[in-house]
């Protein structure tokens, strides 16, 4: 029978099918960070439980580090508490962890694929909803809570009911100036917040195929954005390029047998999603958001939308608080609302490409005045490519803070916080209300829309630059 | 796990769509590495002024709302971050169960490991039990039957719910999650045993 490319993942893993009932699916690897986690260890201690698989266990720290100089000590004692309960309780279980001096330190969904880790047809979960990036390689990654993680670390198994299926079509290419973040942000302004609610979506057609590796962590790490349990993008040449060679993934005589057990990993012909939505990635402009949720997002040439013109009264009181809180006036153009802070990085849009895609715009330009921008790495091994090309001294020069690699302002549990008040053109994943400090008001982007935020210091279409000074851009 | 049978208490109305659960319990309270004490942050940023007040306007803080155990909320309550402290931080204030329209999927999870019972039920059945709590004398209270899957208000509303056999079940008794895995022990040692097998074979 012909199956989608999740349902063949879910049942090469199912252990145990009960009638009617979830199903029992085995974990390949479990991603842990220091805040999800401690209450799951000690969990298993009070039950007096062991993790059954530690070497399928990864763990690093990054929602609550410093992004300052490492070499001191940590100033927030309930962080550094934290921290050391992960130390205590990985190195009690036997579970490899990457620490604040590991030179393989970084965001958790950063480190796992760049460390060969994450493979196609892989089961891999973690206590963050934003696990679904490594579905780019074809595996099911999806965010648990830490009930599930303790779960997952005393028995190596997960209890699922297992999702539906839906399809998110890109035909065509992206404009110059149109990327990753701007096709998923489009995704999620069609369908909302809980469009795909219940649903693992698989990211098909031609832009996304023509995406690189680093693009289709992007599309897949916002699946939780529209509501899905996971997103998934058929493994193909882009893929086993980017994994040859990486330091976890199969080498030597384990390469071949493992590209064969891929080649099976797509969606046949003639198997259906339970829905499809279609998507022209050539009819798209840069997008931007503009309220307090990633569904309220326009392309930047649009303006403030009307309350007035929601079609329901539960959508037009939602815009209403979003527009207070943003302090936007309804009609005002996007391009132009000034912004006070810029932030690159994030799990998002943390990786080399990205901050390359940054550098590009910021080659030779300098932050506007009365703007604080940040470019935070999502790895140290990003850092170390980012630097050995150059790309700090040209954020540097241009007057952007260069940083220490972690989640920092994308949600802003370390000292990387908004004021009250702030506006602040994002690269992140998440535009809540508070979710960048209290008060902040975060705007989403691109990595490219972000670094023209911070030169131009207002919201504004990248492609504009790009136009003025195309022979400095790569296509 | 506590287990949830039945319930009557007070209705806290929260009507707002999309509550996320960064809203429920913000960032710089996830660093605490216990499972208790979250409930005085809950929807922090909501209920206190910046000076650290209670904000009268916010809806927990009226009157109507003061010691109540059932929250009834907006459609895709609990959308976001992963984050298990939202149920911790919700059942700590003294909630036993959430009605909504609908809820996130993780966070929905999240509330049956920990006794906390999520009830979906038609945006029209929210919008009538929210205008019977806006009308209410003083306080609006439901009774939530999980064994009958039944809310009731003992003045006229009485609507049905449906809840994942599994999760109930789960629910009604208490049951460990992981006590019960383990039992399948010979199952997942079986799976494993398999997986290595071809493993080994596909490279020899």
């Amino acid at each position: 029978m012909a199956r989608t490319l999740f349902t063949k993942v879910w049942d090469s893993h199912v252990v145990h099918q009960p009638d009617g009932g979830p199903a029992l699916l085995y974990v390949d690897l479990h991603l842990v960070h220091e805040v999800t986690s401690p209450q799951a260890f000690e969990g298993l201690r009070l039950a007096g439980r062991k993790v059954r698989r530690p070497e399928l266990t990864v763990a690093t720290v990054d929602h609550n580090v410093s992004t300052g100089d490492r070499r001191l000590p940590m100033a927030d004692e309930t962080a550094a508490r934290q921290v050391a309960a992960l130390v205590a309780n990985a190195r009690e279980a036997g579970v490899e962890l990457f620490d604040l001096d590991s030179p393989e330190q970084g965001i958790v969904h950063v480190i796992g694929p760049e460390l060969g880790l994450t493979q196609p047809g892989m089961v891999i979960v973690c206590g963050d909803s934003h696990t679904s990036t490594h579905g780019a390689f074809g595996a099911l990654a999806f965010g648990i809570g830490t009930s599930e993680v303790e779960h997952v670390l005393a028995t190596q198994c997960t209890v699922q009911s297992k999702p539906r299926t839906m399809e998110a079509r890109f035909t065509g290419l992206p404009a110059r100036g149109v990327s990753a973040k701007d096709l998923v942000l489009a995704l999620i302004r069609r369908i909302g917040t809980a469009g795909a609610t219940g649903h693992v979506i698989e990211y098909t057609g031609e832009a996304i195929r023509a995406l690189s590796m680093e693009g289709r962590m992007t599309v897949c790490n916002m699946s939780i954005e529209a509501g899905a349990r996971a997103g998934m993008v058929a493994p193909d040449g882009t893929t086993r390029a980017y994994l040859a060679g990486r330091a976890r993934a199969p080498r030597g005589e384990r390469w071949a047998p493992a590209v064969e057990a891929w080649s099976d990993l797509y969606t046949d012909a003639g198997a259906t999603f339970d829905r499809t939505v279609v998507i022209e990635a050539g009819a798209l402009a840069p997008q931007v958001t503009w309220g307090t949720s990633p569904g309220m997002t326009a392309e930047i040439t649009d303006r403030v939308p009307d309350p007035a013109d929601a079609p329901s009264e539960a959508e037009r009181q939602s815009c209403r608080q979003a527009l207070a809180y943003m302090d936007l006036l309804p009609g005002t153009p996007l391009e132009g609302i000034r912004v006070d802070r810029v932030f690159l990085g994030s799990c998002t849009n943390g990786r080399l490409e990205d901050l390359r895609e940054a550098a590009t715009v910021a080659r030779g330009q300098r932050v506007a005045t009365g703007v604080r921008a940040m470019v935070v790495p999502g790895s140290q091994a990003v850092k170390a490519a980012a630097e050995r090309e150059g790309l700090d001294h040209i954020f540097r020069e241009a007057g952007f803070e260069w940083r220490n690699p972690g989640c920092s302002m994308c949600l802003g549990m370390n000292e990387d916080v908004l004021a009250p008040g702030e506006r602040c053109a994002s690269t992140s994943n998440r535009n809540f209300e508070g979710r960048q400090g209290r008060g902040g008001r975060t705007h989403l982007m691109s990595p490219a829309m972000a670094a023209a935020a911070a030169v131009a210091g207002h919201l504004v279409d990248v492609r504009g630059l790009m136009r003025g000074k195309s022979g400095e851009y790569a296509d | 796990m506590q287990a949830f049978i039945s319930h009557a208490g007070r209705v806290a109305a929260l009507p707002r769509a999309n509550v996320d659960t960064d809203q429920i319990i913000p960032k710089q309270f996830l660093k605490r590495i216990e499972r208790t004490g979250f409930g005085e942050c809950l929807f922090y940023d909501w209920r206190y002024l910046a000076d650290g007040s209670s904000n009268p306007d916010f809806e927990l803080n009226r009157p109507a709302a003061a010691d109540a155990t059932i929250l009834l909320a907006g459609a895709n309550f609990g959308c976001g971050s992963s984050r298990e402290h939202a149920p911790w931080a919700l059942s700590d204030y003294g909630f036993r169960a959430i009605v909504a329209p609908s809820f996130a999927d993780i966070f929905f999870g999240n509330c049956c490991q920990n006794g906390l019972l999520p009830v979906v039920l038609p945006e029209l059945e929210v919008k009538e039990l929210l205008r019977r709590a806006a009308g209410a004398q003083k306080f609006y209270q439901l009774g939530i039957d999980l064994k009958s899957c039944r809310v009731r208000d003992g003045a006229g509303f009485d609507v049905g719910f449906v809840i994942d056999p599994y999760r109930r079940e789960m629910l009604l008794h208490g049951l460990d999650e992981i006590g019960r895995t383990l039992q399948q022990e010979s199952r997942i040692a079986a799976f494993e045993r398999s997986r290595l097998a071809s493993r080994e074979a596909s490279v020899s």
